[in-house]
């Protein structure tokens, strides 16, 4: 039963007061940050915002202190990026690089990489993008085609990814690619390089729309995209290992049940303090499955400042978060009507439409309920 | 320590045999006083009461390894009588206990009387017994009953003694309560909750090895997708349950924290629907015989899940504590949870 094991979430007084700290924050940054913004989750994209959170310290608080990060534990993270997304905070643009560019960057990197990019990623000024699908490999990864051939002081990319949410904002990316052999040879020959988005030549980035016409996705085309031996993340051929063991952190975390809290947010604010008894049925039932996901996700993040590698129970949180997060939409529409559109629902039916559009996504990012499900199986002995 | 003790414990005495037996109305003496002889049942107590200084959460923690055995004894609720009993000054007698809300105490002079029905009293029946959380003048007594009432027969749809008890007594003790009817309420639903956490952790263990034994088309069923994904959804919910009995274990002593139990309630019980139906699919026709074990446990889920409320009753107390707060509270009022 270990796939089972959730211990207890260790709770800090330090970390308490840190919430409070975050909450004062927001409530001055924020104050004059629409609804209308504040549900797009962590998708909102504000550069600005993101060195300011930089400056307070609030990027990279994990990472050690001689590369410019602030030692601070697992769980204090975790209430800073908690209070982030229930506030609805724009948190893009450094979301990915402080999750897990800059953590593989520090298991996996060279020094002179350390020197270079934790520094940036800490003060909110180095956004990464994560370049692992293409058009032939999605859930299936280890069939990528992209490929980096050795050449004198580097290496020569070609290829194609797609999916690559915010590549186009993106300072860097860390490429996922085949270095040797055959797509037959499937996770052996793969490797990781930190790929200047800015700089380099021969890759073309282009917009994908998602079905709400907005721009997140993008489709980048290498052709004999030339990058420096130091580019190389880690070792040659140990792409798949490297990127697997971030799985746990990638899965686990509050973004994977708080996608729709702004709506659950505006349902509330239309149904009032006295809701109907069906409403407020529904209303609790959704706060309970908040309160049981948050206790198995922060237990999660207790394991992961252990030092484990909880995947399995990361596969269950994110399986569990996606439900509830895609459940919110449709049970709000279920207690508030929107039609007739009037001013007074006009807002939440706005948030209501951006989170019904969007819910599609939450069980395919960071991979899809099938292949969660697979893992959980895996973890449970069945394969 | 505690766990282990139970767990072997447990899985010595309770035996498909015992449970078999338990159902057709044989108390499992034997196996309650082995429990006893463990001081199980003690953990809820203050030490100058007879309890041995374990955490509340611990102590509770018990009642997981009780679900994970579908244990047919009182242990929540000599627990719930204990705690009742010692928080209101008054001293816990031996044997197995029960606990039940409701009734009126008068009083003539010195003399107190408390008569009136209670239904659903667990193990009613068996209990040497009854802690009876009354009112009178509107506040809330404990009254403590060895005797004085008619037992009916009657049994929850897991078979366990539920009883109807025509009480016409005067009690062995009285004291005021300073645990409120719905304090005990909420206290009751978190050993249903830990209860769940631990039969659902059961089913998810023997399902899993179905799959894994049980082959048609030539492989384990277990090696089919749909199966997998299927199993993955109950550990899913096990998962749920688990985190919910965490959340219940905690809120119990040192002031009853109703809305993180109404979360934990309410949560472990659509886990407990969902989970106990996914395993009867996997197990298949032979998980629908009396032969079988797995019955024990459904059961026992569906019966726990309703007990001391169900997702309609925890869900309502949550959404109106949720909404009372206010839309731009509701963040705060949940991480309060």
């Amino acid at each position: 039963m270990s796939a089972l094991t959730f211990p207890p979430p260790p709770s800090s007084d330090s970390a308490e007061a840190l919430r409070a700290e975050v909450r004062a924050f927001l409530a001055t940054e924020l104050a004059d940050f629409p609804t209308t913004k504040r549900m797009e989750s962590w998708s909102g994209f504000d550069p600005a915002f993101s060195r300011k959170l930089g400056a307070r310290g609030w990027i990279g608080m994990t990472f050690p202190k001689e590369y410019g990060g602030h030692g601070r534990s697992n769980l204090e993270r975790y209430v800073v990026i908690e209070e982030l997304l229930a506030a609805g905070a724009p948190v893009v643009g450094h979301w990915i690089a402080d999750r897990q560019s800059g953590p593989s960057i520090l298991r996996f990197g060279s020094e002179a990489q350390k020197r270079f990019f934790i520094p940036r990623i800490v003060a909110g000024e180095c956004f990464f993008c994560i370049g692992m699908s293409e058009p032939n490999s999605g859930s299936d990864l280890a069939s990528v085609r992209t490929r980096a051939t050795k050449v004198d002081g580097g290496w020569l990319i070609n290829g194609t990814k797609l999916w690559t949410s915010h590549a186009h904002l993106a300072h860097f990316m860390i490429l996922f690619c085949r270095s040797s052999g055959t797509p037959e040879d499937r996770q052996s020959g793969t490797s990781q390089f930190l790929v200047d988005m800015k700089a380099t030549q021969g890759m073309n980035v282009r917009p994908v729309r998602a079905e709400t016409g907005e721009h997140h996705f993008n489709e980048i085309h290498f052709q004999d995209a030339f990058v420096p031996d130091a580019a190389l993340l880690g070792e040659e051929g140990q792409g798949w290992h490297q990127v697997t063991s971030e799985l746990a952190y990638e899965r686990s975390g509050p973004e994977r049940f708080l996608s729709s809290f702004i709506l659950l947010v505006e349902t509330l604010r239309v149904l009032g303090t006295n809701p109907s008894e069906r409403a407020a049925i529904a209303i609790g039932r959704l706060g309970a499955h908040l309160v049981t996901l948050r206790r198995l996700s922060r237990s999660v993040a207790g394991m992961l400042e252990a030092g484990g590698n909880p995947a399995t129970q990361a596969a269950l949180v994110k399986d569990l978060g996606a439900l509830l997060e895609q459940e919110i939409p449709d049970i709000a529409r279920a207690l508030v009507a929107v039609d007739p559109p009037t001013p007074e629902i006009e807002q939440f039916a706005e948030v209501l439409a951006y989170t019904t559009l969007h819910a599609p996504s939450f069980s395919l990012r960071g991979g899809t309920r099938e292949i969660l499900r697979g893992i959980i199986a895996r973890g449970l002995g069945l394969r | 320590m505690l766990i282990e003790t139970a767990e072997r414990l447990f899985g010595d005495t309770i035996t498909p045999q015992v449970l078999a037996a338990a159902e057709q109305g044989d108390f499992p003496q034997a196996a309650w006083d082995a429990l006893a002889e463990a001081g199980l049942h003690l953990g809820l107590l203050p030490e100058e009461a007879g309890g041995f200084g374990v955490a509340p959460e611990d102590a509770l923690a018990l009642l997981r390894v009780a679900g994970r055995h579908a244990l047919p004894l009182p242990l929540a609720e000599t627990m719930l009588a204990g705690w009742l009993l010692s928080s209101a000054g008054l001293a816990v007698p031996e044997g197995p206990l029960t606990v039940a809300a409701g009734l009126t105490l008068t009083r003539d002079g010195a003399k107190f009387h408390v008569a009136g029905t209670l239904r659903g009293v667990a193990w009613g029946s068996d209990a040497a017994a009854v802690a009876v959380l009354t009112e009178m003048d509107g506040n809330p007594y404990v009254a403590l009953l060895s005797g004085g009432y008619e037992i009916e027969e009657r049994r929850n749809i897991a078979r366990e003694p539920r009883n109807t008890l025509v009480v016409d007594a005067v009690p062995d003790g009285v004291a005021m309560s300073p645990v409120s009817a719905l304090a005990l309420r909420a206290a009751g639903a978190a050993t249903r909750t830990l209860m769940i956490a631990g039969a659902l952790e059961r089913i998810t263990a023997m399902t899993t090895q179905y799959a894994l034994d049980r082959s048609q088309f030539g492989r384990p069923i277990g090696r089919f997708q749909a199966v997998q994904h299927s199993l993955a959804t109950l550990a899913a919910q096990t998962a749920a349950a688990l985190a919910a009995g965490g959340i219940a274990a905690e809120s119990v002593v040192g002031g009853v924290k109703f809305p993180a139990i109404a979360a934990a309630k309410a949560r472990a019980s659509e886990a407990a629907g969902i989970g106990a139906g996914l395993a009867h699919q996997i197990h298949g026709a032979i998980g629908f015989t009396y032969e079988h074990s797995l019955h024990f446990f459904t059961k026992r889920l569906h019966a726990w899940r309703d007990e001391y409320g169900g997702e309609a009753e925890w869900n309502e107390r949550l959404g109106r504590h949720l909404a009372a707060a206010g839309a731009d509270a509701l963040w705060p009022t949940l991480t309060a949870i």
